[in-house]
């Protein structure tokens, strides 16, 4: 009993953030990298498929989808890859920030994050718009000016599928940051475990680098 | 896994170098170069891709265990790619005798 005591006051200062399974706040850590890394895996299949099938069908039909990715709004797309490759930029500073016990700028950085996300969202809502009154959202309102609609229409079907999957995740990724910075006014990733911010950045980079193939893959395709 | 910080420099000079490199792919998208105009997509997406990995999702600087799970994930998607491809890719060499 004495033993126990005493190595409980050993531990004190840290004992609440380490949850009793781990020896210690490095051990924990490592695990939730781990186990993001393994959730970042799975995501890769996820959007995978859908990388997949865009190539089977640009093998079948490159003039097609050169013709129809000639309908994207390359302005968009590209502000869109640099606000979230500049946005990418904060969240690194954000877990900088808080490896540092910097409680405001965590706290600004985060908001920052967010705020780009968000800015990202609202052109990709434009673009929508614009895509809408084009008539290229498949089954909805397709329609194609040209012989062959049938090789479009799956563009776009993917053009949809694989930017909205995307749009979910950045939606998702907005939410994260602005809990993650409420929750940060009460000093909760200042204090030595700043694991949860580290996360929400694997996540938030996993998502731009998803957007870094869409934007050639999809708007590049057809502007030569 | 990593108790040092990263300096912001480090950051910044990655956030140039992603600026460039979407210059680049931009530019190039514009151009005729025929197939080169994919190739090179692909690869100044992929050098994107890792530079965001190794410095911002600090793989550079990771333990081999969690580097063994990023390459992981590209390796299964690579396996789903070459395995589907190599069926698609090859179904006009040999001409179906019924």
């Amino acid at each position: 009993m004495e033993a126990t005591a005493s190595l409980n006051e050993r531990t004190e200062p840290t004992q609440s953030l380490v949850a009793r399974q781990f020896d210690d706040l490095e051990q924990q850590r490592g695990a939730a990298e781990l186990g993001m890394w393994i959730f970042l895996a799975t995501e890769v299949l996820f959007f995978g498929g859908l990388f997949l099938a865009y190539t089977v069908f640009r093998s079948l039909y490159p003039r097609d989808f050169a013709a129809a990715s000639h309908h994207t709004i390359v302005l968009i797309g590209g502000m869109n890859t640099a606000i979230l490759l500049f946005s990418s930029t904060l969240m690194a500073l954000a877990v900088r920030a808080a490896e540092l016990r910097n409680q405001t700028t965590l706290i600004r950085l985060l908001l920052a994050t967010a705020f780009f996300g968000i800015v990202f969202m609202v052109l990709k809502g434009i673009e929508y718009y614009k895509d809408w009154t084009d008539h290229l959202v498949p089954v909805l309102n397709f329609d194609w000016h040209s012989p062959n609609p049938g090789p479009a229409q799956i563009f776009f079907w993917l053009y949809f599928a694989m930017t909205g999957l995307h749009a979910i995740h950045i939606t998702v990724g907005i939410f994260v940051m602005l809990t993650l910075a409420l929750m940060a006014r009460t000093g909760k990733f200042t204090t030595g475990n700043y694991t949860p911010i580290e996360i929400a950045g694997l996540y938030w980079h996993f998502v731009d680098i998803v957007w870094i193939f869409l934007f050639p893959l999809l708007y590049l395709a057809g502007h030569r | 896994m990593e108790t040092t910080t990263h300096p912001p420099k480090t950051y910044w000079k990655t956030c140039g170098a992603l600026m460039l490199l979407l210059a680049l792919t931009w530019t190039i998208g514009y151009a005729d170069l025929g197939l080169f105009n994919l190739i090179l997509a692909l690869v100044i997406a992929i050098t994107k891709a890792l530079l965001v990995a190794l410095f911002f999702m600090h793989i550079k600087s990771s333990s081999r265990l969690l580097r063994l799970a990023a390459t992981v994930g590209v390796i299964w998607l690579l396996i789903m790619l070459s395995l589907t491809l190599s069926d698609y890719f090859t179904r006009g060499w040999v001409p179906l005798n019924h």
